[in-house]
């Protein structure tokens, strides 16, 4: 087994000799592994309908939309650290654009789609607006915009105003066919969005992020173009939330203001990310996973349930910021995903 | 002529979000936190004494006064249990960990006193209903003029203690530079508790006004949470400690001329009037832009007593 030296961009440098010396790559065995592992999962899950009963699928399109929440807030606080709590606008947005793209006569699930472009296409004025914010300020920037849309949407009557609407146009498919539908397009998108992530943080975009995180003066004096990174993502986490806003419109059949626009939204991701692991790729995953068994086993529990959501919430920022899978990173040296670089060192230049 | 009653209202109101404002702005200026919890804390306050008045049948301002030291340790303990620790990583954690607290606060309050709204104005006997009567248009409650008064003391108070106190000085070196504070022998860790104690003291007076002014319930801290921001920011995100006050006020108004409008856009004019100086070149009525919170620090610099 030779040494490896971990050198994600954040870590300190190598010395130039050992760079020299050593062999720079990005994947090892492991990672090759489990990069194709996930591909098999997603192929493997795509085959639920085909194979096992409703209830399955129902749960795993609750799941994965979940998984494209938590993937969308650490893609944005993680790797931007832009932390906020009102990307529910873009939920509540991705999932009423459906309901009016239906009312006009497109076939719902195309219109889930549109929705999707249509969050993207909004997110880019807003982040003109929020972007001018900072640190802390985004977060609470953003809720605020969340809140105005929220009740600007709870005022049209056309779309049902505060009682909600129906998403009655799924009606035209047969319940199973409906089902299977909404599963295998929230499979597509939460595996597109998380390609999307995945790629972009391979590329200048992801280096650029992560010097921004580490310094963003010391960026912007290079050469990073640090607003226009932001706004990158930004909209990606807009659009990626506006789909999973339209994939829950098509999962529950009935959107109304309040729940849809709730900060609630924005517990549950900010839950995910801390406890699975914030900035690495696989942690909101596991996040999401963890989440929706304790909602499958306390979820009927109203506020003990939510007590205890944000008792761990805190625990996890006071004592293990990382969360579980930075947790797991740190003690045992692995990398999953070929997301950084790795120096592959001779064994006898260490010494 | 009935927006000139607006406008009065409106300014009164904004005596409300001014105190609502203080602390959240405080806590920015000297720590660079935004506690996400500041409103449902708020909320505490007022549950605390309503708690009281159920037992004890007297004036909600004297249930403050048991109330306010239980709240000021509440603060300390904050800073020092959850705060301190999470400011370790960075100024993003502490937002997350407020948050959490956040939700704690709301549940536990719903898993306490129910999810019923409540009130404290009804125990106030004759305060609630006394008004002048300016002309046939325009009248002043006594409470809400109480209110105002109120936040003018509490931020008059809040910038003597900055200004003229040692305390208040060692908070500012503090909130300027904590590391070159602590080689000249401050203790950032105790400053820090310690604004943390007065933000939530003054976010529990908050708790006060609302109970008397309306309704409050569990869940009632977010929006309370939301209106201090937008106080703060269109104040100029602490360019001067007055300036939370100012943002309230037009925050205040915006919402009253707004619901004469249409009753449904109050709280949504406010909104729209918060993004719209966040459009303005200058991004909030006292900023200076010097740079996100840059301009928190400067303003506790600039109390500097003369």
């Amino acid at each position: 087994m030779e040494p490896q030296t971990d050198t994600r961009t954040g870590a300190a440098p190598e010395p130039a000799a050992a760079l020299a010396a050593g062999q720079v790559s990005r994947w090892t065995r492991l990672s090759a592994g489990f990069t194709g592992g996930l591909g098999v999962v997603v192929l493997l899950l795509a085959l639920v309908p085909v194979a096992m009963g409703a209830t399955l699928v129902q749960d795993l399109t609750t799941l994965l939309i979940l998984v494209l929440m938590a993937t969308m807030w650490n893609a944005l606080a993680g790797y931007g650290g832009l932390v906020s709590v009102g990307l529910q606008a873009y939920i509540g947005l991705g999932a009423y654009a459906t309901v009016w793209f239906s009312l006009q006569g497109v076939d719902p699930y195309w219109g889930m789609v549109l929705a999707t472009l249509f969050c993207a296409v909004v997110a880019l004025p807003l982040s003109f607006l929020v972007l001018r914010f900072r640190g802390a300020q985004f977060a609470i920037g953003t809720w605020v915009v969340a809140e105005a849309i929220g009740i600007y949407v709870g005022l049209d009557n056309q779309l049902g105003a505060g009682t909600g609407i129906s998403l009655v146009q799924l009606d035209s498919y047969a319940t199973s066919t409906r089902e299977h539908i909404t599963y295998w397009l929230t499979l597509a998108l939460t595996t597109f969005f998380s390609v999307i992530v995945f790629m972009l943080l391979r590329g200048r975009l992801g280096a650029s992020l992560q010097a921004i995180r580490d310094d963003e003066q010391a960026a912007a004096s290079v050469g990073v173009r640090v607003v226009s990174a932001k706004r990158i993502l930004f909209i990606l986490a807009s659009a990626g939330c506006g789909a999973a806003g339209a994939m829950t419109a098509a999962n529950i059949l009935f959107v109304q203001p309040t729940a849809i626009f709730s900060v609630n939204y924005s517990a549950f991701m900010i839950f995910m990310v801390l406890v699975g692991g914030i900035g690495t790729f696989e942690g909101p995953i596991v996040g999401a996973v963890i989440l929706y068994f304790i909602q499958q086993q306390f979820g009927n529990d109203g506020t003990w349930y939510l007590i205890g959501l944000g008792a761990v919430a805190i625990l996890f920022a006071v004592f293990l910021p990382r969360g579980l899978w930075g947790l797991l990173e740190e003690r045992t040296g692995l990398r999953f995903m070929p997301l950084g670089y790795r120096v592959r060192r001779r064994a006898r230049e260490l010494r | 002529m009935t927006w000139v009653n607006d406008v009065v209202q409106g300014i009164l109101l904004g005596g409300y979000y001014g105190i609502i404002a203080c602390g959240l702005a405080l806590m920015f200026g000297v720590m660079r936190i935004i506690n996400l919890a500041h409103g449902d804390i708020a909320v505490l306050g007022a549950y605390l004494m309503y708690l009281l008045l159920e037992h004890w049948n007297v004036s909600p301002f004297i249930a403050l006064i048991p109330v306010l030291p239980v709240m000021l340790a509440l603060g300390y303990v904050l800073q020092r249990l959850i705060l301190q620790r999470s400011l370790r990583s960075g100024v993003l954690t502490p937002l997350l960990a407020t948050f959490g607290v956040s939700i704690v606060i709301q549940n536990a309050l719903e898993q306490g006193f129910g999810p019923d709204v409540q009130s404290l104005g009804g125990q106030t006997g004759s305060l609630v209903t006394a008004a002048w009567q300016i002309n046939s248009q325009v009248s002043i409650a006594a409470l809400s003029a109480l209110i105002f008064g109120a936040a003018v003391v509490i931020y008059g108070a809040l910038q003597f203690f900055l200004a003229r106190t040692a305390a208040g000085r060692r908070m500012r070196a503090a909130a300027e530079d904590p590391d070159t504070a602590e080689l000249v022998g401050i203790d950032s860790r105790a400053v820090y508790a310690r604004a943390t104690a007065i933000a939530v003291g003054i976010a529990t007076i908050g708790g006060l006004a609302l109970a008397l002014r309306t309704t409050f319930s569990p869940y009632a801290g977010p929006d309370q949470l939301i209106f201090a921001f937008e106080a703060v920011v269109i104040g100029g995100l602490g360019a001067s400690l007055w300036g939370a006050l100012l943002g309230g006020i037009v925050l205040g108004v915006a919402q009253t001329v707004g619901a004469q409008i249409n009753p449904e856009w109050s709280v949504l004019a406010g909104h729209i009037v918060f993004l719209v100086v966040l459009v303005s070149p200058r991004g909030g009525l006292l900023t200076l832009r010097s740079g996100g919170g840059g301009g928190a620090r400067a303003a506790l610099q600039r109390l500097r007593a003369s």
